[in-house]
């Protein structure tokens, strides 16, 4: 029988609330909130600037951070990160 | 006897090369920069390109690439401390400084300044749409470890001072450092 499907989110570290904000604060915010945790951390990032959802994709590919999930609740976007 | 004078001489040949042959640190070229590796050179001193110089670097910082700024020109403007009024030694300085006021939170836009309504609405309409504002991002560069180098020259040319520019500077030097890092593969943006 296969495994079930069901991933269950990882407990989270620390949050970034960066809703209302533009670019790059998301971005900027998330960087210094990972830049103080340990290796393996998981960070979760509220944002609500639509160019957020491209842009972590491609942050997380250029620092080599994980994005482990990514969800749309409405207008906000939600990015769980596991730290390199 | 000439083979006794001779020896000694073949053996250091041989201690030179083994020793040769031995791993050697790899020389840290002064200013060597990789592939990661950004150089702005921020020239403008207007309030929308010092906006956009300072996404670039805190995004290029934020994303781990290392980030130097070369402040050159008009950009040291944006540098100076914002209480500073008037700048420099001779009149023609001092002159130059009252016709723009320096600082980071005094730039004007290069288009529809309108004696300063387009920079307020700006400002605006920043605070309306979550924009951080320049003053934000540049606390937000230097937080992130962006390196920020001011021309020697231009300092010279505007007469300023050490004092005038604010804190998270590093030192003032010339164009021969931003060609090194530039000719060592950092990516360059003029600004």
């Amino acid at each position: 029988m296969d495994t079930l499907e069901v991933k269950a989110t990882p407990a989270i570290d620390a949050k970034v609330d960066a809703r209302g904000l533009s670019c790059p604060m998301p971005i900027v915010r998330t960087a210094q909130a990972v830049k103080t945790l340990p290796s393996g951390a998981i960070v979760e990032v509220l944002a609500t600037d639509p160019g957020s959802t491209k842009d972590f994709v491609a942050w997380c590919r250029s620092t080599g951070n994980e994005l482990v999930e990514q969800t749309t609740d409405g207008a906000v976007f939600r990015f769980v990160i596991r730290r390199k | 006897m000439t083979l006794t004078t001779e020896r000694p001489i073949v053996l250091d040949q041989i201690a030179e090369a083994i020793a040769a042959t031995e791993p050697q640190p790899e020389p840290k070229l002064e200013g060597s920069a990789g592939n990661r590796d950004l150089v702005l050179i921020w020239y403008s001193g207007d309030l929308e390109k010092t906006w956009a110089s300072l996404i670039l670097a805190t995004t290029a910082a934020a994303s781990g690439v290392t980030t130097k700024v070369f402040i050159t020109f008009w950009g040291l403007q944006a540098f100076v401390k914002d209480q500073r009024r008037i700048t420099g030694e001779t009149w023609m300085q001092k002159m130059l400084s009252f016709m723009q006021r320096p600082g980071i939170s005094h730039r004007k836009l290069s288009k529809m300044n309108f004696l300063g309504m387009g920079p307020w609405m700006m400002g605006a309409l920043a605070k309306k749409y979550g924009v951080a504002k320049p003053p934000e991002l540049l606390e937000a560069a230097v937080a992130l470890g962006v390196e920020f180098m001011p021309c020697q020259m231009t300092m010279d040319l505007f007469g300023l001072k050490r004092e005038d520019m604010i804190d998270g500077l590093g030192e003032p030097v010339g164009a021969a450092t931003v060609i090194e890092l530039l000719s060592n593969g950092a990516a360059p943006l003029f600004i």
